[in-house]
């Protein structure tokens, strides 16, 4: 992009005021970039309007997968591919493969929903962070607006964001 | 809004702040360690040491080096086996279920037993895999992939392959669940890191996590999705190495109760490896107001209710093998009780059922030498309870020609001395290297002490 973008950081002390500050400046009808925090903060998501997750789905179907492909392999294994006769036994039934097609879906499930979450936050090990304050895994929230995405000007809205109990109000643009 | 209760103790003392909390943490990541911590590894390292030369040899002369013989088959390796992954439990009954029952006293332990957990399995694949002869292939044996031998699977219809399974998914999922609580703390340390080495090696580990509210969201989602399937697996996992023995003929082993029965020793000898490995740790690095004498007390708690499950355990099995009315049950456990391993079971008796009793004592189970002696009792005990269900089931069979007795050699010694050196190295260097308590987690909890404190001042 060749545009930089250039946001208004509010930095906060407490939890609380944050989520009233959330409120108050969408209530200002200010689009709001993203919050962070050093640790999650109960209710934020409906504050700022976020959708329930939906990785639980993601974690049901990766489940699903993980169970039928476990009992494909096991069946089509042992009933059709190489069968053995052990103590007379059907070559393949049910009951002995529960414990193996139980741990291949909560693996698949886990290892599943886990990938998802990753791509979709975007978490990789070589990933540049665009951090808006140093200290927000410390003990600051932040409240990022950008510019681009409103309509009133700078001045205005560090004004609302002032008055919504903010210890300081920054400038931060990236590249 | 914010309820401040009068009646429960804080979770955290001393008046933290959020500030506070990572700089506690982190101080310890950032600083020379202290000198204590140097003489652990220095001891850790010299157990390693002695592993390594008997481990060497175990490879290069086989397990014929151990004290095996034709009769009992299976002795101090799956002994250790079977010890290790009780202990493993404990990190995922502590993240995973307790957090289902929004137990919060567990974020200033999780961290740190999840670790223990993870090393813990790691001591337990090993012996399984020795034993079979060629560590190096063992993986190959055991996991269903194509072969020369025209596509001869692995027999699904086998216990020890469903613990295969059962021990790789265990390990896979808690070092992910263990690993996403980790990414935020990372964060932190590499928003800190003076240096530009440690910035870039927290900076990978840390994924390029940034607290925005839609990642805390995902990542509230996913600890409670895999807690929820972590909870189940725990219990599956030590279920099935129960199945080993439960699904044999072995009187003594042929036991309907062994589920449960060792899926609740499993959380006994875990809670009792957290407790020893947790005083230590505060000690060491202070962190007196992170991990209270309350957090001691519950785990103390945990204690007494799963060992008192186990002495039920104990006493049900001698009454069904009177009550069943078969004469080999019933001469397995007079021969468990009163044979030539009689100390063993005395021991196990003692360690396991007399010694957490104590813990009905307020004074002692507040009292941190007590609770670190009885903590090694309690493992003391569950070795030899393992020891007591596999070597005496096996030592007198179905054929009294083929009676024997097992003696270990320098060689099982050793090998259990390297998963020793190799748990607490490990153990060492997390603590020095990686955020011991969960940073994120407590910091959520704090509020509530800042909160009374301000309304105080």
């Amino acid at each position: 992009m060749t545009t930089e973008n250039k946001y208004i950081v509010g930095v906060y002390g407490d939890d609380d005021l944050v989520l009233k500050a959330v409120k108050n400046i969408r209530a200002a009808g200010i689009k709001i970039h993203e919050v962070f925090s050093p640790f999650p903060i109960h209710g934020i998501d409906d504050a700022l309007g976020y959708k329930r997750s939906r990785l639980p789905k993601a974690a049901f179907m990766f489940g699903a997968l993980g169970l039928t492909l476990a009992l494909t392999m096991q069946f089509w294994m042992m009933g059709y591919d190489w069968q053995m006769i052990i103590g007379g036994k059907n070559f393949a039934s049910l009951p002995p493969f529960i414990p193996v097609s139980f741990e291949l879906t909560v693996l698949l499930s886990a290892l599943g929903m886990v990938g998802t979450f990753m791509v979709a936050s975007d978490l990789k090990p070589y990933r540049k962070p665009k951090i808006f304050d140093i200290r927000i895994t410390d003990d600051k929230h932040v409240i990022a607006i950008d510019l681009a995405d409103n309509k009133l000007n700078k001045q205005e809205i560090s004004k609302i964001v002032a008055q919504t109990g903010a210890e300081e109000v920054n400038e931060k643009s990236f590249e | 809004m914010e309820v401040v209760s009068s009646v429960r103790t804080p979770l955290v003392t001393g008046a933290k702040t959020v500030g506070d909390v990572t700089q506690d943490i982190c101080v310890r990541v950032e600083a020379k360690p202290p000198k204590t911590w140097f003489l652990a590894i220095a001891v850790s390292l010299s157990f390693l040491a002695v592993g390594v030369y008997t481990l060497f040899f175990t490879m290069w002369d086989g397990i014929g080096v151990w004290g095996l013989n034709k009769t009992v088959g299976w002795a101090w390796d799956i002994t250790n086996f079977v010890w290790w992954v009780g202990i493993g439990h404990a990190g995922t009954l502590i993240s995973a279920i307790l957090l289902l029952f929004r137990q919060k006293w567990r974020m200033s332990i999780n961290r740190a037993a999840e670790a223990m957990t993870i090393f813990a399995v790691i001591c337990a694949a090993l012996f399984p895999l020795i034993h079979m002869g060629r560590l190096w292939l063992g993986f190959y044996w055991v996991l269903p992939l194509p072969n020369t031998f025209g596509s001869l699977w692995v027999n699904f219809n086998s216990p020890l392959l469903w613990d295969v399974f059962a021990i790789t998914t265990y390990f896979t999922v808690s070092l992910v669940f263990w690993y996403i609580g980790l990414i935020p703390d990372f964060a932190t340390i590499r928003d800190r890191a003076k240096n530009k080495i440690s910035a870039a090696i927290y900076g990978t580990l840390s994924f390029g996590w940034t607290g925005g509210a839609k990642d805390w969201s995902r990542y509230e989602s996913v600890s409670l999705i895999l807690a929820g399937l972590a909870t189940p697996l725990v219990l599956s996992v030590h279920t099935i190495v129960s199945f080993d023995f439960a699904t044999s003929v072995i009187p003594g082993w042929h036991t309907t109760i062994f589920p449960p029965y060792f899926v609740a020793g499993a959380v006994f000898s875990g809670f009792a490896m957290v407790l020893t490995l947790m005083l230590i740790t505060r000690k060491v690095y202070k962190l007196e107001d992170y991990i209270t004498i309350q957090h001691i007390e519950n785990m103390n708690i945990i204690i007494i209710v799963t060992g008192s499950i186990v002495g039920i355990a104990y006493l049900t099995e001698l009454f069904m093998a009177w009550y069943s009315g078969v004469p080999a049950e019933q001469y397995a456990f007079l021969n468990r009780a009163t044979g030539p391993y009689w100390w063993a079971y005395a021991t196990m008796m003692t360690c396991n059922v007399v010694s957490p009793q104590l813990f009905w004592f307020k004074k002692i189970r507040t009292s941190l030498w007590a609770t670190f002696a009885l903590s090694i009792v309690v493992n003391i005990g569950m070795w030899f309870e393992r020891f007591v269900i596999i070597v005496t089931s096996l030592h007198r069979d179905f054929l009294p020609s083929s009676w024997a007795m097992f003696y270990p050699t320098f060689y099982d010694v050793g090998d259990y001395l390297f998963t020793f050196g190799f748990f607490f190295t490990a153990f060492f260097l997390f603590a020095k290297f990686f955020p011991v308590i969960n940073m994120a987690e407590v910091k959520g909890i704090i509020k509530a002490n800042t909160s009374s404190n301000k309304a105080l001042k």
